[in-house]
């Protein structure tokens, strides 16, 4: 404690020469429209040490501000991932204060017959409650390896995982308020605050089709794995989607809004959570007009077990398991490779309980010789589509990257 | 707290020393109200501090030289994780003010490439004009972040793979 002080002390007397206050107070105001006259003008890189609330220290932090951390592979063998190995993906600063008891979500919109609220409690007691085993992937898991690089977070492979949600089906509550004939889209609103602080900016406010919205998988949920949600995945309420991008899946979820149009609020317009809508060279240049927004995301999977890096003896048999998902009704296959591609040889795989729930795949692996290997798995949907082994079609953003995931093993 | 009765008010006698000392204490506190102005965030900071930043926030362990949190350890600035260069100083006012300077160091693209990302920011996330700043901060972002020729998919990296023996049942 005491060294501690003396330490700051020391570096509040260097960093404060007139030489570098000068220099930073010569940096201009960044967020000149939102000043009042509390806020600081003079940035400040820190890197604070801190604990993600409700997270394991093994994930990968990849931003603090908003937070943004992703699972390693090998962390991802449950079958339902555990609430503080879920990854997390933050748009804005999630609400610090919340008393369930008194947290509604009102249902509006031009094609809405009616307005409504619901606390969490008229929730629970007017609808029907399921659990549903449901997979979340962020649309930009895999952006790391796209060529030239896109910007924004730099996912690598675990911005997804799967939990089974408690709440109503969506689908339930849209009926209860009243859909008009004309409904084409929901968007949602939750209580996460803009990055600047600025009051009225959303961090995010997406949605999606109004037919998506009825499928009867889509849902409001209270609960993850049994548990409340963790507060960064959006405690006490949220949506969940699975098969589209998680961004659709609002957190903090407070508002609905059933749309005459496809939505409009932050990031469903511009180039977020969208890809061009013909396929273009890697690097090419988009305008806004050719980008599509991102519905159902692709088939793809990950090998859980082992962890990346293992040496392994001569003679034995090594198993893989993973898990595969998609937005299809289900993965009707999972092959592996430990030759580059040459050979496939086909896993085991397991049936799901409920539509958009990943499938574990497992095989025992035969590795004839020593030397360096890695093992590829690849899975196949009932739409018949399966994972490119090099990058799928580069796009501005760098989303969908599905390609097949590798581990390396050494055989001794 | 012992209960105690207030003593009747006295009388004021106005003397020199007593306006000599008023004199004093305004200064001051003048003084100390500029210098809180221009090290407020300083001074806050050395009151909320809290455990030392680091390099990887991953490890969740404290950096071992601690004494110096603007160190450069090869090349980089161990307080911010920037790249070190002469102008950091106007990177790290003009940047992570607003945002985490990971968002910096995880892109890479050309010169133009950020300057898209500024022009983006400015329409879309309340960035304000950065003035003559915006050549110096391009300039940075170009050296240090810039986009690698690599083909359409890498090679794992099997450097940076922790190998460890896996024993299997033979």
């Amino acid at each position: 404690m005491d060294s501690e002080q003396s330490r700051s002390r020391r570096t509040f007397i260097k960093s404060s020469s007139i030489a570098s206050l000068a220099m930073m107070l010569g940096t201009p105001i960044i967020y000149g429209s939102n000043l009042s006259s509390g806020d600081s003008i003079i940035g400040e890189a820190i890197t604070e040490w801190f604990d993600l609330p409700g997270k394991s220290s093994e994930l990968t932090v990849l931003n603090d501000r908003p937070i943004n951390a992703e699972t390693p592979a090998h962390l991802l063998n449950d079958d339902l991932t555990p609430n503080d190995l879920f990854f997390v993906r933050n748009n804005g600063i999630p609400p610090n204060k919340v008393d369930v008891s008194i947290w509604t979500v009102s249902i509006e919109g031009e094609s809405a017959k009616n307005k409504k609220a619901y606390t969490i409690a008229d929730l629970k007691s007017k609808f029907k409650t399921h659990t549903l085993n449901l997979t979340l992937e962020c649309g930009g898991n895999g952006r790391s390896e796209y060529n030239p690089p896109a910007k924004g977070n730099q996912w690598s492979i675990g911005a997804v995982g799967c939990a089974a949600w408690t709440g109503v089906l969506l689908k339930d509550v849209l009926a209860d308020v009243g859909i008009k004939s004309n409904a084409v889209y929901i968007g949602y609103y939750g209580e996460d605050t803009h990055l600047s602080g600025d009051p009225d900016k959303d961090p995010i406010s997406r949605g999606v089709p109004i037919s998506k919205a009825l499928e009867p998988e889509s849902m409001i949920a209270w609960s993850m794995n049994g548990q409340d949600l963790p507060q960064l995945n959006g405690y006490p309420l949220r949506l969940v989607f699975g098969g589209y991008p998680a961004s659709c899946s609002g957190k903090w979820l407070s508002k609905i809004v059933i749309r005459d149009q496809v939505h409009d609020g932050q990031k469903m317009s511009g180039k977020s959570y969208r890809i061009p809508c013909d396929p273009v060279a890697p690097g090419a240049k988009v305008v806004d007009e050719d980008m599509c927004i991102i519905e159902r995301m692709p088939v793809k999977s990950l090998i859980t077990y082992p962890k990346t890096g293992a040496l392994i003896k001569q003679g034995t048999r090594l198993p893989i398991q993973g898990h595969a998902w998609t937005s299809a009704d289900q993965i009707t296959a999972v092959d592996y490779s430990i030759d580059f591609g040459v050979n496939w040889m086909a896993c085991k795989v397991s049936p799901a309980k409920n539509k958009y729930q990943w499938q574990r795949f497992e095989a025992e692996v035969e590795i004839p010789k020593v030397g360096y290997y890695e093992v590829w798995a690849k899975a196949t949907d009932s739409d018949g589509n399966s994972q490119p082994i090099i990058l799928p079609g580069w796009n501005p953003k760098g989303y969908l990257n599905n390609a097949c995931h590798r581990i390396a093993v050494k055989v001794k | 707290m012992a209960n105690k009765k207030s003593n009747p008010p006295k009388m004021m006698v106005p003397n020199w020393n007593l306006f000599i000392g008023l004199v004093k204490f305004t200064l001051c506190a003048i003084i100390m109200a500029f210098g809180y102005l221009l090290l407020e965030d300083d001074i806050n900071e050395w009151i909320n501090r809290k455990p030392l930043p680091i390099g990887d926030i991953n490890k969740r362990s404290s950096t071992s030289d601690e004494d110096d949190w603007n160190k450069t350890v090869n090349g980089i600035h161990l307080r911010s994780g920037l790249h070190a260069d002469p102008n950091l100083q106007v990177i790290i006012g003009a940047c992570t003010s607003c945002h985490s300077s990971k968002l910096i160091t995880q892109n890479k693209a050309t010169r133009e490439g950020w300057k898209q990302m500024i022009r983006w920011m400015q329409k879309t996330q309340n960035l304000g004009d950065l003035g003559k700043s915006e050549p110096v901060i391009l300039d940075y972002l170009a050296k240090y972040y810039a986009p690698k020729e690599e083909g359409r998919r890498q090679n794992i990296d099997v450097e940076a793979i922790e190998w460890y023996v896996l024993d299997l049942e033979e």
